[in-house]
């Protein structure tokens, strides 16, 4: 069982660093979303800091968004996702497998970059640390709910714009605890209570998405 | 044995279809006599609240759109829940024909929520749980309809649609507590409707709204359904005879 999930990690992180321009591209994406806020909203450094969480947040959402469609339409294209469905494994693993390598190409490295950028927001460090743990915990549930909104629309007219409608309502939970640990930090509230939800979420989606989105693979391979 | 009622036979578009076409009448003029009640109770016999004065008659509108965008969309996932696991046609014809009217009452739910918030609240909008997860449940609806939309085979829209409405469903109570927990956080309970008894009147009103727009909902979710059984079935011998008018339709 877990060889199958390790395999599809492997194979999927092969053809991605193959590809290193669309990881770049992501985490570019990321980057300039961020910085666009304080040129919108001026450079306040007590605004800024009230913004920081919400912004870094919502920005990391887009830039997972971004790279979703690509997570099953190039194996569709192949036949790979076909061979995958026929495989002796459940498709729900393979899909788990696919999963955790898109995470470890998105948020990942979204996670690790968020503090550099939330220094420009004048976090304080606590704030930061807070951040990227959310960050690190949050992004799997974003990759596992994306993986049902990729498998969804795959091969469809307006893909992208169909694909975003429909995962970022299902967003809100990860954004909320998300950013909320950051803002209670900030707060001096303390983001356990908000961390532990995110955990929760990210347990919850892991463990279900990716079998709805087997499901979801399924009635598109028909 | 064969005049024995059985209901999965209108699980049958073709004997749905003139079932439907009866029903419609009936409950299209409930909606009217319960929403004319309604709406008597509600303007003119109800008393005038002491709190909020006239502005409070907008809940006989705006409860019962609340009530009608919660339940279509369960009632949705119901008949995709139905539509998987049996493969039914009809199933999924439903829940699309439902959702062009959840959405209609999510917005409505909306809409009179901003025009009583603004007197009551002196704003047009505020990040209330409830106003919230109303807002995300509109944001549901609307991607279920994208989705179905963008899909050419039928079947196929049917079971997409049918997995992103169960996905959603589990979703719901998640998004409605999470706000509700995000918004106790920033704020206290300042935008809370701090509920007196209500007077009679004043519930028998929302009662019979509720069931206008019950009726409402109904009659114009056949009427939907009917017209995309037509399109869906049109390679059919009975959509053909219907078509003509020699087949036994509604009048029979």
């Amino acid at each position: 069982m877990l060889k199958i999930i390790a395999a599809v990690i492997g194979r999927d992180l092969k053809l991605a660093l193959r590809r290193q321009a669309d990881i770049v591209s992501a985490l570019f994406f990321f980057i300039i979303v961020v910085s666009l806020f304080p040129l919108g909203v001026g450079p306040e450094p007590d605004l800024l800091r009230k913004l920081a969480p919400g912004v870094l947040w919502v920005a990391a959402l887009l830039a997972t968004m971004l790279s979703l469609p690509r997570l099953f339409a190039d194996d569709h294209r192949d036949g790979t996702l076909e061979q995958l469905a026929l495989a002796p494994h459940p498709l729900g693993l393979a899909v788990t497998g696919k999963v955790f390598a898109h995470w470890l190409v998105s948020g990942l490295p979204l996670a690790l970059l968020a503090p550099v950028l939330g220094l420009q927001f004048d976090l304080p460090t606590d704030a930061l640390l807070v951040l990227t743990g959310s960050l690190l915990l949050g992004t799997p549930a974003l990759s596992g709910i994306g993986a049902i909104g990729a498998a969804l629309t795959l091969g469809l007219r307006g893909g992208g714009i169909l694909l975003s409608l429909l995962v970022l309502p299902l967003y809100i939970p990860v954004l909320i605890f998300g950013a909320g640990a950051v803002d209670a930090t900030v707060a001096g509230l303390g983001g356990e209570g908000h961390l532990s939800l995110l955990a929760a979420l990210t347990f919850a989606a892991l463990g279900f998405a990716p079998w709805a989105s087997a499901a979801a693979l399924k009635i598109a391979l028909e | 044995m064969k005049d024995r009622f059985n209901l999965y036979r209108f699980a049958s578009p073709a004997t749905f279809y003139p079932l439907a076409g009866r029903m419609i009448p009936w409950f299209a003029a409930f909606a009217a006599l319960f929403g004319l009640a309604g709406l008597y109770l509600g303007m003119l016999v109800a008393p005038t609240d002491f709190q909020q004065g006239e502005g409070y008659r907008i809940i006989f509108i705006h409860v019962p759109a609340s009530w009608m965008s919660m339940f279509i969309y369960l009632v949705m996932a119901f008949w995709a829940a139905i539509g998987l696991a049996f493969n039914t046609r009809l199933s999924g014809m439903m829940a699309q024909a439902l959702a062009p009217t959840g959405a209609l009452m999510a917005f409505l739910s909306l809409w009179t929520g901003a025009l009583w918030g603004k007197p009551m609240w002196g704003a047009w909008w505020v990040w209330d749980a409830r106003l919230t997860s109303e807002l995300i449940l509109l944001f549901l609806y609307i991607g279920y309809m994208a989705l179905v939309a963008a899909i050419d085979d039928p079947r196929r829209a049917d079971k997409a649609g049918g997995l992103l409405l169960l996905v959603g469903v589990v979703n719901i109570p998640i998004i409605y507590f999470s706000v509700q927990w995000w918004n106790t956080l920033h704020q206290g309970s300042s935008v809370n409707l701090t509920k007196s008894s209500m007077a009679v009147t004043m519930l028998w009103g929302m009662l019979l709204m509720a069931f206008c727009f019950w009726s409402y909902a109904i009659a114009v979710a056949l009427a939907r359904v009917r017209s995309i059984l037509l399109e869906r079935e049109r390679h059919t011998d009975w959509v053909k005879a219907e078509l003509l008018g020699v087949g036994d339709g509604e009048r029979a």
